[in-house]
């Protein structure tokens, strides 16, 4: 059976705009799952990384409220191995500032431990502020 | 001694010291004075990833400019290549370059928007140390080197941002060797590690998700030990902090686990050198001078 995925007109406007702000050409992706192979939080996410972009490719916004999305460190492994050329990493780095972009912050280390925060090198605070929090 | 700009970034002035004092030593053998540029700012840790946003290329740029002004009042030679060796700003600071000089109408922009900054013009080439010194050729470290570090089993680690993306990295994303001729030129025996270039989990080490980082050093410390390691040498301070300091976590989620040291590269380049007293070797969270001293490395 044949299952036809309609997509609307909303759905191609969310296409455009993760492309816009990734600067990737989504639809590229022929799903062959190197990235989702390669990646090292694969078993951790929701949602595998080739799944995100078969999610954005369909325009469903739903892909904004997965976990998965927040656990890519950046770590570049994808960008390096996809054989079209896509960098995963600008589009889940998209996804994220449409969530961030919105004033909603993903961590408050104001629910921290003191102590906990107290030992953590700069860069780790740097770094997790930047990818977290808008 | 030839003078180079160097860019330290925020943690090696605070939680690395031990990677600043180790990288200065290290430079110096080679008759390299680091001159740290002039009122240096946050580099901001990750590269911005996204193309519309150009606001968080501005801090990375306004160091650059810092090199041109460095290369104008003398304090270099015409010299516009700028070390670093912190991975992370390397990475970062790389990047903005690389994309200003791509970008015509976007370095005008950030130029415009620095009003107060002369322009940058778009020549400052980011260098990570293990460059230069590949530049120098590693012949040459091994000729300085006064006490090679025989027996001694070095697995390099090498992480993310050093080799990722391609254009950026210093090496092969998928089969880097610039570490391992490294530790070949300081005498040491090299070690291979499946996971040498495995994400350590980053700044997940923030927040809720530290045991996933702990994980993460279970599995990288183990790969080097399973292939008989010593120590693991990184360049990144934040695979420092959660392959060295995230070790104690690992412990206790896997109470098999056996500690490892992990040092910053500069830091057996120091010791390699005869100096031993700028290693910065009380700096690790898992000490490595008792395991030195074992291989008659280290008096005392």
């Amino acid at each position: 059976m044949t299952e036809v995925i309609q997509i609307s007109e909303k759905s191609k406007d969310f296409l455009k705009k993760v492309e816009e702000i990734s600067g990737e050409v989504i639809t590229l992706c022929e799903q062959c799952g190197i990235c989702t192979t390669s990646c090292p939080m694969a078993e951790d996410m929701d949602v595998s990384p080739s799944n995100i972009m078969r999610l954005v490719q369909i325009g469903d916004e739903g892909v904004l409220e997965t976990k998965a999305i927040w656990f890519c460190a950046s770590c570049f492994t994808c960008t390096v191995r996809c054989p079209r050329g896509i960098d995963l990493a600008k589009v889940t780095e998209a996804l994220r500032q449409i969530n961030l972009r919105k004033n909603t912050d993903y961590l408050d280390i104001n629910r921290m431990d003191e102590s906990e925060v107290e030992d953590l090198p700069t860069i780790a605070l740097v770094s997790s502020m930047r990818k977290y929090t808008g | 001694m030839k003078k180079f700009p160097y860019y330290p970034g925020c943690t090696l002035k605070q939680a690395a010291k031990h990677f600043e004092t180790s990288a200065i030593a290290s430079a110096e053998a080679m008759d390299i004075e680091l001159v740290e540029i002039q009122k240096w700012n946050c580099c901001g840790a990750v590269a911005s990833l996204t193309a519309d946003d150009m606001m968080h290329h501005v801090a990375p740029i306004r160091n650059l400019v810092r090199v041109q002004e460095m290369n104008e009042k003398g304090m270099v030679d015409n010299e516009y290549r700028l070390v670093v060796f912190c991975s992370m700003c390397f990475n970062v600071l790389k990047r903005s370059a690389k994309r200003v000089k791509e970008d015509a109408d976007m370095l005008k922009t950030i130029n415009d928007f620095m009003d107060t900054e002369e322009d940058y013009e778009g020549n400052v080439e980011v260098k990570h140390f293990l460059e230069i010194l590949d530049e120098i050729g590693f012949d040459s470290l091994t000729r300085r080197v006064k006490k090679p570090l025989k027996g001694l089993k070095i697995s390099a680690y090498y992480g993310c941002t050093l080799l990722r993306p391609r254009g950026i990295g210093i090496d092969d994303p998928e089969a880097p060797s610039i570490m391992e001729r490294f530790i070949e030129a300081l005498g040491g025996e090299v070690v291979d590690n499946p996971y040498k270039s495995l994400c350590c989990g980053s700044y997940h080490t923030v927040g809720g998700n530290k045991e996933l980082v702990a994980e993460r050093a279970y599995k990288i410390i183990n790969g080097a030990r399973d292939n008989g390691a010593d120590m693991m040498i990184t360049s990144c301070p934040l695979c420092a902090f959660n392959l060295d300091d995230r070790q104690e976590l690992t412990k206790k989620i896997h109470p098999d686990f056996q500690h490892m040291p992990v040092l910053y590269f500069t830091q057996i380049m120091a010791m390699a050198m005869g100096m031993e007293d700028r290693a910065g070797l009380d700096g690790n969270h898992i000490d490595a001078r008792p395991l030195l001293r074992e291989r008659k490395l280290l008096e005392g």
